[in-house]
Protein backbone atom coordinates (compact mmCIF):
# COMPACT_ATOMS: atom_id res chain seq x y z
CA UNK A 1 0.00 0.00 0.00
CA UNK A 2 1.48 3.21 -1.36
CA UNK A 3 1.15 6.23 0.97
CA UNK A 4 -1.54 8.64 0.12
CA UNK A 5 -0.98 12.25 -0.93
CA UNK A 6 -3.33 15.06 -0.22
CA UNK A 7 -3.97 18.34 -1.02
CA UNK A 8 -4.20 21.02 1.73
CA UNK A 9 -3.96 24.02 -0.11
CA UNK A 10 -5.32 26.08 -2.91
CA UNK A 11 -3.54 29.31 -4.54
CA UNK A 12 -5.43 30.58 -7.65
CA UNK A 13 -5.08 33.38 -10.58
CA UNK A 14 -7.35 33.26 -13.09
CA UNK A 15 -8.79 35.34 -15.73
CA UNK A 16 -12.20 35.12 -14.19
CA UNK A 17 -11.35 35.53 -10.67
CA UNK A 18 -7.55 36.66 -8.87
CA UNK A 19 -7.80 34.31 -6.00
CA UNK A 20 -10.09 31.08 -4.75
CA UNK A 21 -12.87 32.69 -3.47
CA UNK A 22 -13.05 35.24 -6.12
CA UNK A 23 -12.26 32.21 -8.83
CA UNK A 24 -14.67 30.13 -7.32
CA UNK A 25 -17.61 32.71 -6.61
CA UNK A 26 -17.17 33.25 -11.07
CA UNK A 27 -16.75 29.67 -12.01
CA UNK A 28 -19.79 28.08 -9.97
CA UNK A 29 -21.84 31.13 -11.42
CA UNK A 30 -20.75 30.75 -14.96
CA UNK A 31 -19.30 34.22 -15.00
CA UNK A 32 -16.86 34.40 -18.00
CA UNK A 33 -13.18 36.23 -18.13
CA UNK A 34 -12.65 35.84 -21.59
CA UNK A 35 -12.31 39.65 -23.35
CA UNK A 36 -10.88 41.38 -25.58
CA UNK A 37 -7.20 41.98 -25.64
CA UNK A 38 -6.12 44.76 -23.19
CA UNK A 39 -2.09 43.99 -22.21
CA UNK A 40 -1.72 44.86 -25.89
CA UNK A 41 -3.07 46.64 -29.08
CA UNK A 42 -4.26 42.95 -31.13
CA UNK A 43 -5.50 44.64 -34.16
CA UNK A 44 -2.79 43.33 -36.32
CA UNK A 45 -3.10 39.54 -34.67
CA UNK A 46 -6.02 37.06 -36.24
CA UNK A 47 -6.95 36.18 -32.85
CA UNK A 48 -7.83 39.23 -30.22
CA UNK A 49 -9.46 37.44 -27.36
CA UNK A 50 -7.85 36.40 -24.21
CA UNK A 51 -8.59 35.42 -20.67
CA UNK A 52 -6.52 38.02 -18.28
CA UNK A 53 -5.95 37.63 -15.02
CA UNK A 54 -8.07 40.91 -13.31
CA UNK A 55 -6.41 43.67 -10.96
CA UNK A 56 -3.13 41.77 -10.48
CA UNK A 57 -0.53 44.49 -8.97
CA UNK A 58 3.05 42.35 -8.82
CA UNK A 59 4.28 45.55 -6.52
CA UNK A 60 1.73 45.52 -3.77
CA UNK A 61 2.57 42.03 -3.23
CA UNK A 62 6.06 40.86 -3.81
CA UNK A 63 9.18 42.87 -2.60
CA UNK A 64 10.82 45.12 -5.14
CA UNK A 65 13.69 43.03 -4.91
CA UNK A 66 12.07 40.35 -6.84
CA UNK A 67 10.17 42.74 -9.34
CA UNK A 68 13.18 43.37 -11.73
CA UNK A 69 14.53 39.88 -12.13
CA UNK A 70 10.56 38.38 -12.69
CA UNK A 71 8.43 37.39 -15.61
CA UNK A 72 4.24 38.08 -14.89
CA UNK A 73 4.23 34.47 -14.63
CA UNK A 74 6.79 34.27 -12.03
CA UNK A 75 5.05 36.69 -10.10
CA UNK A 76 1.52 35.18 -10.66
CA UNK A 77 2.93 32.17 -9.56
CA UNK A 78 5.04 33.34 -6.38
CA UNK A 79 1.76 34.82 -4.70
CA UNK A 80 0.01 31.87 -6.32
CA UNK A 81 2.31 29.89 -4.01
CA UNK A 82 2.10 32.43 -0.93
CA UNK A 83 -1.48 32.26 -0.84
CA UNK A 84 -1.55 28.29 -1.36
CA UNK A 85 0.51 28.45 1.58
CA UNK A 86 -1.22 30.72 3.61
CA UNK A 87 -4.03 28.71 2.66
CA UNK A 88 -2.81 25.27 4.27
CA UNK A 89 -1.44 26.82 7.29
CA UNK A 90 2.44 26.17 6.24
CA UNK A 91 4.72 28.70 7.55
CA UNK A 92 7.73 27.01 5.61
CA UNK A 93 10.18 29.08 8.08
CA UNK A 94 8.98 26.58 10.54
CA UNK A 95 9.35 23.35 8.57
CA UNK A 96 12.95 21.34 7.69
CA UNK A 97 14.15 23.18 4.36
CA UNK A 98 15.11 19.61 2.76
CA UNK A 99 11.43 18.51 3.70
CA UNK A 100 9.90 20.80 1.30
CA UNK A 101 9.82 20.78 -2.42
CA UNK A 102 8.91 22.47 -5.49
CA UNK A 103 7.57 20.72 -8.59
CA UNK A 104 5.60 23.08 -11.39
CA UNK A 105 4.54 22.46 -14.66
CA UNK A 106 5.53 25.25 -17.73
CA UNK A 107 4.76 25.90 -21.24
CA UNK A 108 6.62 28.50 -22.88
CA UNK A 109 8.48 30.27 -19.80
CA UNK A 110 8.74 34.08 -19.27
CA UNK A 111 7.81 35.84 -22.81
CA UNK A 112 7.13 38.99 -21.61
CA UNK A 113 10.20 39.42 -19.82
CA UNK A 114 12.33 38.09 -22.57
CA UNK A 115 10.58 39.99 -25.28
CA UNK A 116 11.18 43.39 -23.41
CA UNK A 117 15.11 42.13 -23.47
CA UNK A 118 14.81 41.15 -26.92
CA UNK A 119 13.67 44.62 -27.82
CA UNK A 120 16.85 45.96 -25.85
CA UNK A 121 19.17 43.90 -27.68
CA UNK A 122 17.98 45.11 -30.75
CA UNK A 123 17.09 48.27 -30.55
CA UNK A 124 19.86 49.61 -27.85
CA UNK A 125 22.72 46.96 -27.84
CA UNK A 126 23.88 43.99 -25.88
CA UNK A 127 25.29 46.05 -22.94
CA UNK A 128 21.62 46.69 -22.34
CA UNK A 129 20.33 43.67 -21.32
CA UNK A 130 19.83 42.84 -17.88
CA UNK A 131 21.63 39.68 -16.51
CA UNK A 132 18.41 38.34 -15.12
CA UNK A 133 17.44 37.88 -18.47
CA UNK A 134 19.27 34.71 -17.88
CA UNK A 135 16.60 32.56 -16.03
CA UNK A 136 13.49 34.98 -16.13
CA UNK A 137 12.59 33.31 -19.29
CA UNK A 138 13.30 29.91 -18.49
CA UNK A 139 10.95 26.81 -17.66
CA UNK A 140 12.23 25.82 -14.46
CA UNK A 141 12.27 29.76 -12.92
CA UNK A 142 8.95 29.14 -11.10
CA UNK A 143 10.00 26.23 -9.28
CA UNK A 144 12.99 28.00 -8.55
CA UNK A 145 12.07 31.08 -7.48
CA UNK A 146 9.32 29.64 -5.36
CA UNK A 147 11.67 27.45 -3.66
CA UNK A 148 14.31 30.33 -2.58
CA UNK A 149 11.20 32.73 -1.37
CA UNK A 150 10.30 29.73 0.69
CA UNK A 151 13.38 28.50 1.72
CA UNK A 152 12.36 25.21 -0.06
CA UNK A 153 15.75 22.54 -0.65
CA UNK A 154 14.15 19.45 -1.14
CA UNK A 155 13.38 17.79 -4.42
CA UNK A 156 12.37 20.31 -7.23
CA UNK A 157 12.21 20.80 -11.03
CA UNK A 158 9.89 21.77 -13.83
CA UNK A 159 7.83 19.57 -16.57
CA UNK A 160 7.02 20.91 -19.67
CA UNK A 161 4.39 18.98 -21.52
CA UNK A 162 1.61 21.61 -22.62
CA UNK A 163 -1.51 21.15 -21.12
CA UNK A 164 -0.62 17.69 -20.04
CA UNK A 165 2.27 18.75 -18.05
CA UNK A 166 -0.11 20.53 -15.55
CA UNK A 167 -0.63 16.96 -14.56
CA UNK A 168 2.53 15.15 -15.00
CA UNK A 169 4.05 17.72 -12.64
CA UNK A 170 0.93 17.12 -9.78
CA UNK A 171 1.96 13.39 -10.17
CA UNK A 172 5.69 13.54 -9.84
CA UNK A 173 5.10 15.78 -6.51
CA UNK A 174 2.67 12.65 -5.76
CA UNK A 175 5.89 10.42 -6.30
CA UNK A 176 8.36 12.83 -4.40
CA UNK A 177 6.05 12.59 -1.44
CA UNK A 178 5.89 8.81 -1.86
CA UNK A 179 9.68 8.44 -1.66
CA UNK A 180 9.57 10.51 1.81
CA UNK A 181 9.77 13.93 1.30
CA UNK A 182 6.46 15.76 3.77
CA UNK A 183 5.89 18.47 1.42
CA UNK A 184 5.44 19.57 -2.45
CA UNK A 185 4.40 22.80 -3.77
CA UNK A 186 3.37 21.76 -7.08
CA UNK A 187 0.60 22.76 -9.84
CA UNK A 188 1.61 25.68 -12.33
CA UNK A 189 0.94 29.32 -13.90
CA UNK A 190 1.62 30.34 -17.60
CA UNK A 191 1.00 33.98 -18.87
CA UNK A 192 1.87 34.30 -22.38
CA UNK A 193 0.06 37.51 -23.38
CA UNK A 194 2.28 39.59 -24.80
CA UNK A 195 3.18 39.97 -28.77
CA UNK A 196 5.78 37.75 -28.71
CA UNK A 197 3.87 35.36 -26.87
CA UNK A 198 0.94 35.84 -28.80
CA UNK A 199 2.86 35.64 -32.09
CA UNK A 200 4.23 31.90 -30.68
CA UNK A 201 0.92 30.47 -30.43
CA UNK A 202 -0.93 31.65 -33.51
CA UNK A 203 1.88 28.92 -35.17
CA UNK A 204 -0.49 25.90 -33.22
CA UNK A 205 -3.19 27.43 -35.80
CA UNK A 206 -5.83 26.16 -32.78
CA UNK A 207 -6.80 29.89 -31.79
CA UNK A 208 -9.90 30.78 -31.96
CA UNK A 209 -10.08 33.87 -34.36
CA UNK A 210 -13.67 34.82 -33.30
CA UNK A 211 -14.24 38.48 -32.26
CA UNK A 212 -17.71 37.47 -29.94
CA UNK A 213 -16.30 36.69 -26.46
CA UNK A 214 -19.42 34.51 -26.22
CA UNK A 215 -18.94 32.46 -29.21
CA UNK A 216 -15.12 31.47 -29.10
CA UNK A 217 -14.37 29.05 -27.45
CA UNK A 218 -16.74 26.62 -27.69
CA UNK A 219 -15.71 22.81 -27.41
CA UNK A 220 -18.09 19.96 -28.03
CA UNK A 221 -20.52 22.38 -29.88
CA UNK A 222 -21.08 22.30 -33.68
CA UNK A 223 -19.39 26.09 -33.71
CA UNK A 224 -16.30 24.83 -32.35
CA UNK A 225 -13.51 26.69 -33.88
CA UNK A 226 -10.18 26.59 -32.02
CA UNK A 227 -9.51 28.23 -28.59
CA UNK A 228 -9.21 31.58 -26.73
CA UNK A 229 -5.39 31.19 -24.93
CA UNK A 230 -5.82 32.71 -21.09
CA UNK A 231 -3.39 33.28 -18.63
CA UNK A 232 -2.79 31.94 -14.71
CA UNK A 233 -3.21 28.77 -13.51
CA UNK A 234 -3.13 27.27 -9.67
CA UNK A 235 -0.49 26.58 -7.18
CA UNK A 236 -1.63 23.48 -4.83
CA UNK A 237 -0.13 22.22 -1.47
CA UNK A 238 0.54 18.70 -1.64
CA UNK A 239 1.38 16.76 1.39
CA UNK A 240 1.99 13.05 2.66
CA UNK A 241 -1.61 11.87 4.31
CA UNK A 242 0.17 11.26 7.75
CA UNK A 243 1.99 14.23 7.70
CA UNK A 244 -1.18 16.50 7.31
CA UNK A 245 -2.70 14.37 9.65
CA UNK A 246 -0.29 14.52 12.52
CA UNK A 247 -0.52 18.74 11.81
CA UNK A 248 -4.30 18.92 12.13
CA UNK A 249 -4.39 20.46 8.78
CA UNK A 250 -7.58 20.95 6.46
CA UNK A 251 -7.43 18.61 3.39
CA UNK A 252 -9.24 18.96 0.41
CA UNK A 253 -8.45 15.94 -1.07
CA UNK A 254 -6.27 12.99 -2.34
CA UNK A 255 -4.66 12.80 -5.41
CA UNK A 256 -5.91 9.08 -5.96
CA UNK A 257 -4.63 8.03 -9.93
CA UNK A 258 -2.37 9.13 -12.69
CA UNK A 259 -2.35 7.95 -15.77
CA UNK A 260 -0.23 9.23 -19.08
CA UNK A 261 0.35 8.09 -22.32
CA UNK A 262 1.29 9.50 -25.59
CA UNK A 263 -0.40 9.18 -28.60
CA UNK A 264 0.48 6.82 -32.48
CA UNK A 265 2.11 8.65 -34.74
CA UNK A 266 -0.02 10.77 -36.91
CA UNK A 267 -1.40 9.01 -39.77
CA UNK A 268 -0.58 5.68 -38.58
CA UNK A 269 -4.09 4.74 -37.92
CA UNK A 270 -3.94 4.14 -34.38
CA UNK A 271 -6.41 4.53 -31.70
CA UNK A 272 -5.50 8.05 -30.07
CA UNK A 273 -4.50 6.86 -26.18
CA UNK A 274 -6.37 9.27 -24.18
CA UNK A 275 -8.96 6.47 -23.55
CA UNK A 276 -5.56 4.54 -22.29
CA UNK A 277 -4.81 7.41 -19.87
CA UNK A 278 -7.86 8.11 -17.98
CA UNK A 279 -7.89 3.64 -17.76
CA UNK A 280 -4.45 3.54 -16.19
CA UNK A 281 -5.72 6.56 -13.77
CA UNK A 282 -8.86 4.73 -12.88
CA UNK A 283 -6.66 1.19 -12.33
CA UNK A 284 -4.01 4.07 -10.30
CA UNK A 285 -6.93 5.10 -8.21
CA UNK A 286 -8.58 1.57 -7.60
CA UNK A 287 -11.59 3.44 -8.89
CA UNK A 288 -14.24 2.01 -11.20
CA UNK A 289 -15.20 4.18 -13.39
CA UNK A 290 -19.15 4.04 -12.50
CA UNK A 291 -17.56 5.71 -9.39
CA UNK A 292 -16.57 8.96 -11.02
CA UNK A 293 -18.85 11.30 -10.51
CA UNK A 294 -17.77 14.05 -12.65
CA UNK A 295 -15.30 14.59 -15.07
CA UNK A 296 -13.33 18.15 -15.59
CA UNK A 297 -12.41 17.67 -19.73
CA UNK A 298 -9.99 18.82 -22.13
CA UNK A 299 -12.10 19.92 -24.36
CA UNK A 300 -9.71 21.46 -27.12
CA UNK A 301 -12.30 22.83 -28.78
CA UNK A 302 -10.91 21.65 -32.51
CA UNK A 303 -13.97 18.87 -33.90
CA UNK A 304 -11.55 16.26 -34.41
CA UNK A 305 -10.03 16.75 -30.72
CA UNK A 306 -13.29 17.22 -29.19
CA UNK A 307 -14.41 14.10 -31.07
CA UNK A 308 -11.58 12.28 -29.87
CA UNK A 309 -12.43 12.89 -26.57
CA UNK A 310 -15.86 12.36 -26.64
CA UNK A 311 -14.89 9.18 -28.02
CA UNK A 312 -12.69 8.60 -25.42
CA UNK A 313 -15.01 9.47 -22.21
CA UNK A 314 -17.96 7.21 -23.89
CA UNK A 315 -15.69 4.37 -24.41
CA UNK A 316 -14.73 4.28 -20.41
CA UNK A 317 -17.72 5.29 -18.84
CA UNK A 318 -20.40 4.80 -21.50
CA UNK A 319 -22.57 7.03 -23.68
CA UNK A 320 -24.08 10.21 -21.03
CA UNK A 321 -23.02 7.93 -18.20
CA UNK A 322 -21.18 10.57 -16.38
CA UNK A 323 -21.61 14.44 -15.85
CA UNK A 324 -18.83 15.91 -17.95
CA UNK A 325 -17.98 19.92 -17.58
CA UNK A 326 -15.44 22.18 -19.13
CA UNK A 327 -15.37 25.35 -16.74
CA UNK A 328 -12.46 26.56 -18.88
CA UNK A 329 -14.92 27.55 -21.04
CA UNK A 330 -14.90 30.82 -19.21
CA UNK A 331 -10.87 31.27 -18.29
CA UNK A 332 -9.68 30.30 -22.25
CA UNK A 333 -6.92 27.47 -22.24
CA UNK A 334 -3.93 28.51 -19.77
CA UNK A 335 -1.63 25.89 -21.06
CA UNK A 336 0.22 24.09 -17.92
CA UNK A 337 -1.86 26.50 -15.60
CA UNK A 338 -4.92 25.12 -16.84
CA UNK A 339 -5.30 20.95 -15.26
CA UNK A 340 -3.93 22.57 -12.00
CA UNK A 341 -6.65 24.62 -12.36
CA UNK A 342 -9.20 22.13 -12.72
CA UNK A 343 -7.63 20.23 -9.93
CA UNK A 344 -9.09 23.38 -7.47
CA UNK A 345 -12.27 23.70 -9.36
CA UNK A 346 -12.79 19.56 -8.40
CA UNK A 347 -11.84 20.13 -4.76
CA UNK A 348 -13.77 23.28 -4.25
CA UNK A 349 -16.81 21.59 -6.12
CA UNK A 350 -16.56 18.61 -3.93
CA UNK A 351 -16.29 20.70 -1.30
CA UNK A 352 -19.48 22.64 -2.39
CA UNK A 353 -21.67 19.49 -3.81
CA UNK A 354 -21.68 21.63 -6.87
CA UNK A 355 -20.70 20.52 -10.57
CA UNK A 356 -19.49 24.11 -12.03
CA UNK A 357 -20.80 24.97 -15.77
CA UNK A 358 -19.74 25.20 -19.48
CA UNK A 359 -20.38 28.17 -20.54
CA UNK A 360 -21.49 29.51 -24.07
CA UNK A 361 -21.73 25.46 -24.87
CA UNK A 362 -24.69 23.57 -27.12
CA UNK A 363 -23.07 20.03 -27.34
CA UNK A 364 -23.44 17.89 -30.54
CA UNK A 365 -25.44 15.15 -29.99
CA UNK A 366 -23.94 12.56 -31.10
CA UNK A 367 -20.63 12.90 -29.01
CA UNK A 368 -22.89 11.22 -26.40
CA UNK A 369 -22.01 13.41 -23.73
CA UNK A 370 -23.81 14.59 -20.42
CA UNK A 371 -22.13 18.33 -20.62
CA UNK A 372 -23.25 20.33 -17.71
CA UNK A 373 -23.99 23.33 -19.81
CA UNK A 374 -25.94 27.10 -18.71
CA UNK A 375 -26.20 26.34 -15.21
CA UNK A 376 -24.10 24.99 -12.57
CA UNK A 377 -25.62 21.42 -11.27
CA UNK A 378 -25.46 20.15 -7.58
CA UNK A 379 -24.62 16.68 -6.95
CA UNK A 380 -22.78 15.08 -4.60
CA UNK A 381 -19.11 14.70 -5.13
CA UNK A 382 -16.56 12.34 -3.79
CA UNK A 383 -14.57 11.11 -6.98
CA UNK A 384 -13.52 13.79 -9.88
CA UNK A 385 -11.69 13.06 -13.21
CA UNK A 386 -9.53 15.33 -14.58
CA UNK A 387 -8.34 15.08 -18.48
CA UNK A 388 -5.42 17.36 -20.15
CA UNK A 389 -3.70 16.84 -23.30
CA UNK A 390 -0.72 18.95 -25.07
CA UNK A 391 -0.37 19.40 -28.28
CA UNK A 392 2.30 16.96 -30.07
CA UNK A 393 0.34 14.07 -28.49
CA UNK A 394 0.57 13.95 -24.75
CA UNK A 395 -2.73 12.44 -22.41
CA UNK A 396 -2.91 12.94 -18.77
CA UNK A 397 -5.57 12.09 -16.74
CA UNK A 398 -5.85 12.16 -12.63
CA UNK A 399 -8.59 10.98 -10.59
CA UNK A 400 -8.85 12.79 -7.03
CA UNK A 401 -11.14 11.93 -4.05
CA UNK A 402 -12.86 14.03 -1.90
CA UNK A 403 -11.42 13.70 1.89
CA UNK A 404 -15.38 12.94 3.31
CA UNK A 405 -14.54 9.41 0.84
CA UNK A 406 -12.91 8.29 3.65
CA UNK B 1 37.22 63.78 -16.89
CA UNK B 2 33.96 62.25 -16.15
CA UNK B 3 31.95 62.73 -13.40
CA UNK B 4 32.35 60.88 -10.46
CA UNK B 5 30.20 57.98 -9.45
CA UNK B 6 28.66 58.79 -5.29
CA UNK B 7 27.21 56.29 -3.20
CA UNK B 8 23.99 58.41 -3.62
CA UNK B 9 23.66 57.50 -6.68
CA UNK B 10 24.78 53.90 -6.53
CA UNK B 11 22.27 53.25 -4.19
CA UNK B 12 19.47 54.62 -6.51
CA UNK B 13 20.91 52.60 -9.56
CA UNK B 14 20.39 49.07 -7.52
CA UNK B 15 17.18 50.24 -6.17
CA UNK B 16 16.25 50.84 -9.88
CA UNK B 17 18.15 47.61 -11.22
CA UNK B 18 17.49 44.96 -8.48
CA UNK B 19 15.09 46.47 -6.07
CA UNK B 20 15.71 46.75 -1.97
CA UNK B 21 15.76 43.64 0.42
CA UNK B 22 12.75 43.94 2.81
CA UNK B 23 14.54 44.44 6.17
CA UNK B 24 17.01 46.51 4.67
CA UNK B 25 17.92 50.41 5.25
CA UNK B 26 19.98 51.62 2.42
CA UNK B 27 19.66 55.04 3.40
CA UNK B 28 21.79 54.05 6.91
CA UNK B 29 25.57 53.83 6.98
CA UNK B 30 26.27 51.06 4.26
CA UNK B 31 29.65 52.32 2.65
CA UNK B 32 31.13 49.63 4.65
CA UNK B 33 28.30 47.06 4.67
CA UNK B 34 28.89 44.15 2.21
CA UNK B 35 26.45 43.72 -0.44
CA UNK B 36 25.79 40.19 1.22
CA UNK B 37 24.23 41.63 4.33
CA UNK B 38 22.52 44.40 1.70
CA UNK B 39 20.55 41.12 0.02
CA UNK B 40 22.15 42.04 -3.45
CA UNK B 41 23.80 38.82 -5.29
CA UNK B 42 26.21 38.98 -7.81
CA UNK B 43 23.52 39.03 -10.91
CA UNK B 44 22.54 42.41 -9.10
CA UNK B 45 25.98 43.51 -8.91
CA UNK B 46 26.25 43.03 -12.70
CA UNK B 47 23.20 44.70 -13.30
CA UNK B 48 24.06 47.65 -11.49
CA UNK B 49 27.97 47.46 -13.25
CA UNK B 50 26.02 47.43 -16.80
CA UNK B 51 23.56 50.42 -15.52
CA UNK B 52 26.84 52.28 -14.62
CA UNK B 53 28.64 51.35 -17.73
CA UNK B 54 25.72 52.77 -19.27
CA UNK B 55 25.61 56.06 -17.67
CA UNK B 56 29.27 56.90 -16.60
CA UNK B 57 30.60 56.02 -20.78
CA UNK B 58 33.24 53.64 -18.73
CA UNK B 59 34.55 49.95 -18.95
CA UNK B 60 34.38 47.78 -16.18
CA UNK B 61 35.18 44.07 -15.94
CA UNK B 62 32.14 41.39 -14.75
CA UNK B 63 35.05 40.41 -12.48
CA UNK B 64 35.77 43.58 -11.28
CA UNK B 65 31.96 44.14 -10.44
CA UNK B 66 31.65 41.32 -8.37
CA UNK B 67 34.57 41.00 -6.84
CA UNK B 68 33.95 43.60 -4.92
CA UNK B 69 32.32 43.44 -1.57
CA UNK B 70 30.97 46.50 -0.35
CA UNK B 71 30.14 49.51 -1.88
CA UNK B 72 33.24 51.72 -0.57
CA UNK B 73 35.35 49.06 -2.97
CA UNK B 74 32.54 49.78 -5.97
CA UNK B 75 32.54 53.09 -5.51
CA UNK B 76 36.58 53.06 -5.70
CA UNK B 77 36.80 50.74 -8.77
CA UNK B 78 34.29 52.89 -10.66
CA UNK B 79 36.10 56.07 -10.09
CA UNK B 80 39.64 54.82 -10.13
CA UNK B 81 38.30 53.42 -13.98
CA UNK B 82 36.51 57.15 -14.22
CA UNK B 83 40.11 58.99 -13.45
CA UNK B 84 41.93 57.11 -15.78
CA UNK B 85 39.24 57.78 -18.65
Amino acid sequence: MTAAVVVTGLGVAAPNGLGTRAYWAATRAGKSGIARITRFTPDQYPARLAGEVPGFVAEEQLPSRLLPQTDRMTQLALVAADWALDDAGIRPQDLSAFDMGVITASFSGGFEFGQGELANLWGKGSQYVSAYQSFAWFYAVNSGQISIRNGMKGPSGVVVADQAGGLDAVAQARRQIRKGTNLIVSGAVDATICPWGWVALQSSNRLSTCEEPALAYRPFDEGARGHVPGEGGAILILESASAARARGARVYGEIAGYGATFDPRPGSGGEPALRAAIELALVDAGVAAAEVDVVFADAAGEPELDRAEADALAAVFGPRAVPVTAPKTMTGRLYSGAAPLDLAAAFLAMEEGLIPPTVNVDPVAEYQLDLVVSAPRPAELRTALVVARGHGGFNSAMVVRSDRAE
Amino acid sequence: MSELLTLTQLKQILREVAGADEGVNLDADILDTSFQELGYDSLALLEAGSRIEREYAVSLDDSTITDVTTPRALLDVVNAALTRA
